[in-house]
């Protein structure tokens, strides 16, 4: 069930596109940015758009920061891209697996993060890289992965 | 040494305003254009200064330009796209213009549009870019407000409306074709050219891509004129370009240098050259789809033109440095990864052939290698050449490889033969 | 024409065409896989790469994809270049990298385009260690299994599926290798046309469920060209039997009717013929007991020549489901105005059918040329549930005007994506009158929902507009006149409509309606088509026989007044369940008062169950035939297999049931049926050539139904006796009961099954056109029965009738069609019977809120004198006053649609 405040969210999204159509992942965005994920009951949703949810579901699953299972509280987007994997990524990427007791893909026990590849983050320069949700975290250090996943526990993300 | 497409970039980190951005010249060319040019003198203005797309295939975008159906003859709603998408590996200048100048993009679309005759633009923006999308949001807002864009711009006869579209990932979204899909809300596969987007584009309708960097540059061309853009340049292709450095060297980033620069010069002397303790062994001059160089190469100016004589391709001019304590093999398998993992999966050689390349290198780099990979490895570089695949992610994915095997053979076959990495 | 150059020599081709189709039209072996002659060119799979150069002196050339490129003049293009060969065997090494490599365990086996197609390029060397790529799969209802693991990702599940058929249901979903073709969530796919995903399939994906529970390979198979008996258009089939059961339906191409493809009825429809239902010996009223009991073939002629003495008052009820030949031997044997066909309703509608057809200058299309109309307009039909296959052309030709424009920006036709880019989803005029929404609605520029005497006046509206010779309509609502000139509008303004009405309807004022809206088209100087659709596999052929006359009543009721006045003898009933068609209680009333019930069918019945004799007749897969079908084309059904024990073909058992009323006939074969018919007969007299007779030879060879790799010939009788028996003669046909014969291409009518030297999947139908995707080699099969009148006047009808008056206390109940459950023998098949729905009563919401009742619900109606209690459905496209049943549904049977009928809450 959408709630209003999405629903009302989506029929403006829908209203701004030449087609509506055309806002099926803008749409998708919506109901993620509030649940952390697109649940698996696509039909409501797919109906805003006059889609079915098979149509829906497979523009959803082609698009890799649509998530169709169930994320932590925050997602981790670590970059591998091959800047960031001269500069380290492997160190990066294993320190984090070990800090948060997860692989890539997983999400940490205590539901707060889950981590996932990305594609380069365009910020090559400043290698290597992550995103916690909406924010861009460059040169990283081991020092400085912990400060911040100790500030997103501490709430004070 | 001129750099109109940075000079204005604020070293605070904030954007260019609008008002600061007036006050700097911008919009000029703007009122220019709708005020006395006619659409086929800007088109004329960008052919003339060879401005080529700097989206990576370097296509003149003037002679792009002049097989859309103009007039009478053209079916509407006509479009312009603006492709922000940036996601080719070691690449990152676009978004130094997104975040710093917006307005000069948001200039560049007005200016394009009307040469154009286009109805509609969209700006397409990856997610991740989350800051620019935020300083668009506000510079397009900030247009608007002031007439730059709507209903009869500054009074003029032309209208265009400016959308900006925030995408959910995925590096094929940057194939022109594929974002049009992308944009109708569907899968972002490719689509077969011909028909080009000129003819059928979005929703079947005549449309242009034009890259970030390419469309920031027209305002300039049509304030200062074709042969003014002309002599930014070392080379034929006019203007300046955007070239970014990454990997171990002292001072990695982008700076605006006529277009034809040396990769030596920009490496050692804008980039500081290598950090301490590290050497050079070679670099993918532009962008992850690009064949490495090596240090004899170096040389080489960073044009469409000169380096394909050299064995690569300009692509978007943003270079990553491999250093000699870094594995090649390792770097390769990174790009493969990469490439892999973002094939749309549309046509066989890319989709299979890709993660049959990755499944090797990951044995080889794991000490799993076996004799004939080496073998296999140059086979697929060969079948997934341009034209074989439905699209040039594929052939652009091998190109690294086929250049690595080239360059860095003993280093594969170390691998193998001691089965393991000799960098670990 | 134009000349291109393969491997340095030069061929001329069609203009127009991709290399590709041009190619294997030119008889080359060149694979492919994601491209289809239905749906076209995408370039996915690269699979069908050839090297092409730009001039004689351009010796590198460049490896282009052959579906993709234009063959224009001039094209230089080589096969055989070592490159090209190369990159073909790498694709398909690129394909096996995950592929299972279960062939010995897949139904696909022996007849899998990819078997097919990685013999052709060589591959053949497995040089991969690493893991496969692994799916889940789904489940997708009673008719399509999933194996995704097998899949290659050429995308023509999808497109066909979602882009031909228009399902919604299906899709692809991820992406780079781990692209799944599938639904949403696991389920019963929709499409009634998902069949047609076991031979899109290029491998195992998608495999037949019910050929799977009595699996049976390719080869093993034996095989005849048939036709579907389970609705009028007559799609072309090619069923398979084993071991005396028929193991699945395949489509046989033909050009003109079905192409390429089959609705899920047709497909799955056959397992009557193996039903437990199916009478298999002759059986004899026993006079004490009442009982029917097994007799011998001996005993019911001997019977039979004491019923049918000579001068017995006997009469016989002919049959829409059984041959041309059956009826006709029939009518040979009762005498002409002893033979009665039809009830009352459907003989009406089929006379005006054919008066209409006969008479007027419009054209009845076939399938592909209704696909190609540019503008259609619907009176009263359901077509998707009422003749599935049309749906499928008519959704085709939803897509022909955009088309037109597509052709305007030179895009070629046959590159499908950049065409449906351009028409971005949009549809021609196409109009739908009908009493409810349909499962066409999505494609219809308008929907107009009424009874159907508001349908017929909307109809005779559009005629007037058109012509104003054709008469007006008194006291036409403004909504619908509005309609009328529109609708007129977009006819007059299309280069091929379409009119398109049938027999669901049940009121001939709405064929006429139609009739008189392709006349005035017609008159004002269009190519217009006019599609009727009729509701059995023969009904056309039996309204031709029959000879219908406005004055000649000849359908059951007429035998009913004859039976009333108590004077018959016998009555022979030919496949054919009278309860099904009439009224009850008249049928038991009727049967009584017949003498002697003698009923030729394969099925039990309540008919037979009221007979004295009943003689086992074949399934059109135990026997030949000439169907008729909606377009007027005669067709014929060969026999697959020899049927057990007495089961022969109904008109052999009219033939003995002569002999035994020792009225002696000549009649040995079939081909002396169809002599005899077509000479009485004059507008029989084509049915003699639609398919070369029993004598035709190929080098003196006949042409086998087993393929030359059928195994097991003597192992498959050995529990009998270890000598190979003799195979069964056939003396109606040149076709043999034999692998030995002639292996090449026999004329159209007489494929008995797609094969080729090195194409062993359905693929190898290239081989059997004389264009890829155009007529089968010497014509697609089929001989139209009518053709128009070439005059320019027309006959208007000037009949209209008055508007629908809603009735005080009584609803006016129509008829339900469903593709599965409507039709009598698909019904059997345990697939089919499982997405049949249960019986329901369909109200327009305001009249359930008059008689206070709710969806779910039970109510009661009451149809002459018979009470139906039923759960309520809600249905708002149905007008006031009108209700819907479900038509045909066990349970359901024996109503005569329309009726008004009281309707209320169950007591
Ligand atoms: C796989 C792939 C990814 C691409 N990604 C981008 C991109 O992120 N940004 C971009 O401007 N062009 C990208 N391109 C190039 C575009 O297809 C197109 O050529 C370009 O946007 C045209 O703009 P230009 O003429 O201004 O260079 C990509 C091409 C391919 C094949
Ligand atoms: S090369 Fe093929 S599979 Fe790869 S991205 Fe392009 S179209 Fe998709
Ligand atoms: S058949 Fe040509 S690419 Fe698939």
């Amino acid at each position: 069930m959408l709630t209003e405040g999405e629903r009302r969210e989506i029929e403006e999204e829908i209203a701004k596109s030449e087609r509506k159509r055309a806002a099926s992942v803008e749409v998708l965005k919506i109901v993620q940015k509030r649940r952390g994920w697109v649940p698996d009951d696509l039909d409501e949703l797919a109906a805003t758009l006059d889609m079915t949810p098979d149509e829906l579901d497979a523009v959803a699953t082609f698009y890799s920061l649509v998530f169709r299972k169930p994320v932590g509280r925050h997602v981790i987007l670590i970059c591998d891209s091959v800047s960031c994997w001269v500069m380290e990524y492997e160190s990066m990427r294993e320190h984090l697996s070990e800090r948060l007791g997860i692989g890539m893909g997983g999400t940490s026990t205590d539901g707060m993060f889950t981590l996932l590849p990305v594609a380069c983050l365009g910020a090559c320069d400043r290698a290597p890289v992550m995103m916690v949700d909406e924010v861009l975290y460059t040169n990283l250090t081991t020092e400085k992965i912990d400060g911040i996943l100790e500030a997103y526990r501490r709430g004070n993300m | 040494m001129e750099r109109p497409l940075t000079e204005n970039i604020r070293s605070d980190g904030q954007p260019v305003g609008i008002e600061e951005y007036e006050k700097l010249g911008g919009y000029q060319a703007t009122r220019k254009a709708l005020g006395g040019m006619s659409p086929q003198e800007i088109t004329a203005a960008v052919k003339n200064a060879d401005l080529r797309g700097r989206g990576g295939a370097g296509f003149p975008t003037g002679i792009k330009w002049s097989f859309i159906p103009m007039g009478d003859a053209a079916r509407h709603p006509k479009y312009l796209v603006c492709n922000a998408d940036e996601m080719e590996p070691g690449t990152f200048k676009d978004r130094l213009l997104l975040e710093g100048n917006p307005h000069q993009l948001i200039e560049g679309m007005i200016v394009s549009g009307y040469a154009l005759e286009a109805d509609l633009a969209y700006i397409f923006l990856r997610a991740e870019y989350t800051l620019a999308a935020k300083r668009l949001g506000q510079a397009i807002a900030e247009a608007y407000a002031k007439g730059y864009l709507g209903r009869r711009i500054l009074g003029s006869d032309y209208s265009l409306d400016l959308r900006l579209h925030l995408s959910a990932g995925r590096y094929i979204c940057g194939e022109e074709t594929a974002l049009l899909n992308a944009l109708e809300g569907k899968r972002a596969i490719p689509r077969a050219k011909p028909p080009h987007p000129q003819t059928s584009g979005l929703w079947g309708k005549p449309t242009i891509v034009n890259n970030v960097e390419t469309l920031s540059n027209v305002p300039h061309i049509v304030d200062r004129g074709a042969e003014w853009f002309k002599s930014l340049s070392h080379t034929d292709c006019g203007g300046t370009k955007i070239y970014g450095v990454s990997g171990r060297v002292k001072r990695p980033g982008l700076w605006e240098l006529p277009m034809g620069t040396p990769a030596r010069e920009i490496i050692d002397l804008h980039a500081g050259g290598m950090r301490n303790g590290y050497g050079f062994r070679g670099v993918i001059p532009g962008g992850a789809s690009t064949e490495f160089l090596l240090e004899e190469h170096l040389d080489v100016r960073m044009d469409f033109d000169s380096l394909p004589k050299a064995g690569s391709r300009l692509g978007t001019g943003t270079m990553i440095v491999l250093d000699d304590k870094t594995c090649p093999v390792g770097m390769v398998l990174s790009l493969e990864t990469f490439f892999a993992r973002e094939s749309c999966g549309w046509c066989t050689p890319c989709r299979e052939g890709l993660r049959w390349v990755v499944q090797i290198i990951d044995a080889i780099e794991k000490g799993e290698g076996a004799g004939e990979d080496l073998d296999i490895l140059e086979g697929q570089c060969r079948l997934l050449a341009p034209g074989h695949t439905f699209c040039a992610l594929a052939p652009g994915a091998v190109e690294p490889l086929q250049s690595a095997l080239k360059y860095f053979r003993e280093d594969f076959e170390r691998h193998i033969k001691e089965k393991g990495c000799p960098w670990r | 024409m134009a000349t291109i150059y393969i491997d340095n020599k030069p061929y001329v081709v069609k203009d127009g065409q991709n290399l590709l189709h041009a190619c294997l039209s030119l008889g080359f072996d060149l694979p492919y896989f994601c491209w289809h002659p239905a749906m076209h060119s995408v370039g996915a799979c690269r699979q069908c790469a050839v090297k092409q150069f730009r001039d004689e002196k351009d010796t590198k050339g460049k490896i282009v994809m052959s579906c993709m490129t234009p063959a224009a003049e001039g094209t230089r293009i080589s096969i055989d270049d070592p490159e090209a060969m190369e990159f073909r065997a790498s694709v398909i090494e690129w394909l096996m990298l995950s592929h299972p490599h279960d062939c010995p365990v897949c139904d696909e086996g022996g007849e899998c385009h990819l078997q097919d197609m990685t013999v052709m390029t060589g591959h053949n060397y497995r040089r991969t260690r690493f893991p496969k790529r692994t799916h889940r799969n789904q489940d997708l209802g009673p008719f399509i299994n999933h194996e995704m693991n097998r899949c290659i990702q050429c995308y023509r599940c999808v497109r066909f599926y979602c882009d031909y058929a228009q399902g919604r249901d299906f899709n692809v979903f991820a992406c780079h290798h781990a692209v799944y073709f599938g639904r949403h969530r696991d389920g019963v796919l929709e499409s009634e046309f998902s069949g047609n995903l076991i031979e899109i399939c290029p491998t195992g994906v998608f495999t037949d469920k019910a050929l799977k529970r009595h699996y049976t390979r390719k080869w093993d198979l034996q095989t005849a060209p048939s036709v579907c008996v389970h609705c009028g258009l007559g799609c072309n089939t090619i069923p398979g039997e084993r071991y005396g059961a028929l193991r699945r339906i395949l489509n046989r191409y033909n050009g003109e009717v079905n192409g390429y493809f089959l609705c899920d009825r047709g497909r799955f429809g056959y397992e009557f013929v193996n039903s437990g239902q199916r009478v298999r010996t002759p059986l004899m009223k026993n006079n004490e007991t009442g009982a029917l009991e097994p007799a011998t073939k001996g005993d019911v002629i001997e019977r039979l020549s004491h019923i049918l003495y000579f001068g017995a008052n006997v009469i016989g009820i002919g049959s829409a489901r059984a041959s041309l030949e059956a009826n006709f031997a029939l009518r040979a044997l009762v005498g002409p105005d002893r033979f009665f066909v039809f009830d009352e309703t459907r003989r009406r509608l089929m006379a005006t059918m054919i008066g209409i057809l006969k008479s007027g200058p419009a054209r009845t299309p076939s399938m592909k040329d209704v696909a190609s109309s540019d503008a259609v307009f619907i009176l009263g039909e359901d077509v998707a549930n009422t003749a599935p296959m049309l749906a499928l052309a008519l959704r085709q030709a939803a897509r022909q005007r955009p088309m037109q424009d597509v052709a305007k920006l030179k895009i070629p036709l046959w590159d499908d994506t950049a065409v449906r880019e351009v028409i971005q989803g949009e549809k021609g005029p196409f109009f739908i009158a009908a009493p409810h929404a349909t499962k066409l609605d999505d494609v219809a520029t308008e929907t107009y929902h009424a009874a159907g005497e508001d349908i017929a006046r909307l109809g005779f509206a559009v005629a007037h507009e058109l012509d104003p010779a054709a008469p007006p309509v008194p006291d036409l609502k403004e909504e619908a006149l509005l309609l009328a000139r529109r609708i007129a509008l977009f006819l007059k303004g299309a280069r091929r409509p379409l009119v398109v009405s049938g027999m669901s309807g049940t009121s001939d004022s709405l064929l006429r309606a139609a009739g008189n809206v392709a006349w005035a088209l017609c008159k004002t100087g269009h190519d217009a088509a006019l599609c009727f659709t009729t509701d059995e596999c023969n009904s056309l052929g039996l309204g031709l026989l029959a000879d219908l006359g406005d004055g000649y009543v000849s359908d059951i009721g007429k035998a009913f007044a004859l039976a009333e006045k108590g004077k018959l003898d016998a009555i022979i009933i030919l496949e054919n369940d009278l309860f099904l068609r009439e009224d009850i209680s008249r049928v038991e009333r009727f049967l009584e008062g017949c003498g002697h019930v003698i009923v030729i069918d394969h099925l039990f019945s309540r008919t037979t169950g009221k007979a004295d004799i009943v003689l086992p007749a074949g399934t059109f897969a135990e026997s030949d035939g000439t169907f008729v079908n909606n377009e007027g084309r005669a067709q014929r059904c060969f026999q697959v297999f020899v049927p057990e024990g007495d089961i022969q073909e109904s008109w052999r058992w009219v033939r003995d049931a002569l002999n035994a009323a020792r009225r002696p006939i000549q009649w040995r074969t079939f081909d002396d049926v169809v002599a005899a018919m077509a000479g009485e007969m004059q507008q029989f007299e084509a049915v003699a050539e639609i398919a070369p007779p029993a004598g035709f030879r190929i080098a003196g060879q006949k042409i086998p139904r087993q393929p030359h790799r059928y195994s097991g010939r003597t192992a498959m009788h050995a529990q009998i006796d270890v000598h190979e028996p003799k195979p069964p003669d056939d003396a109606d046909t040149p076709l043999a009961y034999s692998m030995e014969g002639f292996e090449g291409i026999p004329p159209s009518a007489l494929v008995p099954r797609f094969w080729a030297p090195g194409w062993n999947s359905v693929q190898s139908v290239n081989k059997f056109q004389e264009e890829v995707g155009g007529p089968l080699r010497g014509d697609d099969p089929g001989k139209r029965l009518i053709e128009p009148t070439g005059g320019k006047e027309v006959p208007y009808f000037h009949e209209v009738p008055g508007a629908f008056v809603p009735r005080k206390g009584e609803l006016l109940i129509v008829p339900l069609y469903h593709i599965f459950g409507s039709e009598e023998l698909s019904v059997l098949s345990p697939g089919i019977a499982g997405m049949a729905p249960h019986p329901y009563l369909a109200l327009n919401p305001f009249d359930a809120e008059g008689l206070g009742m709710n969806a779910g619900d039970e109510g009661e109606v009451v149809i002459s004198g018979n009470t139906y209690r039923l759960p309520i459905t809600l249905m708002a496209s149905l007008p006031q006053g009108v209700a819907g049943l479900p038509s045909g549904l066990p349970g359901l049977r024996g109503i005569v649609f329309p009726a008004w009928a009281k309707t209320g809450r169950a007591t």
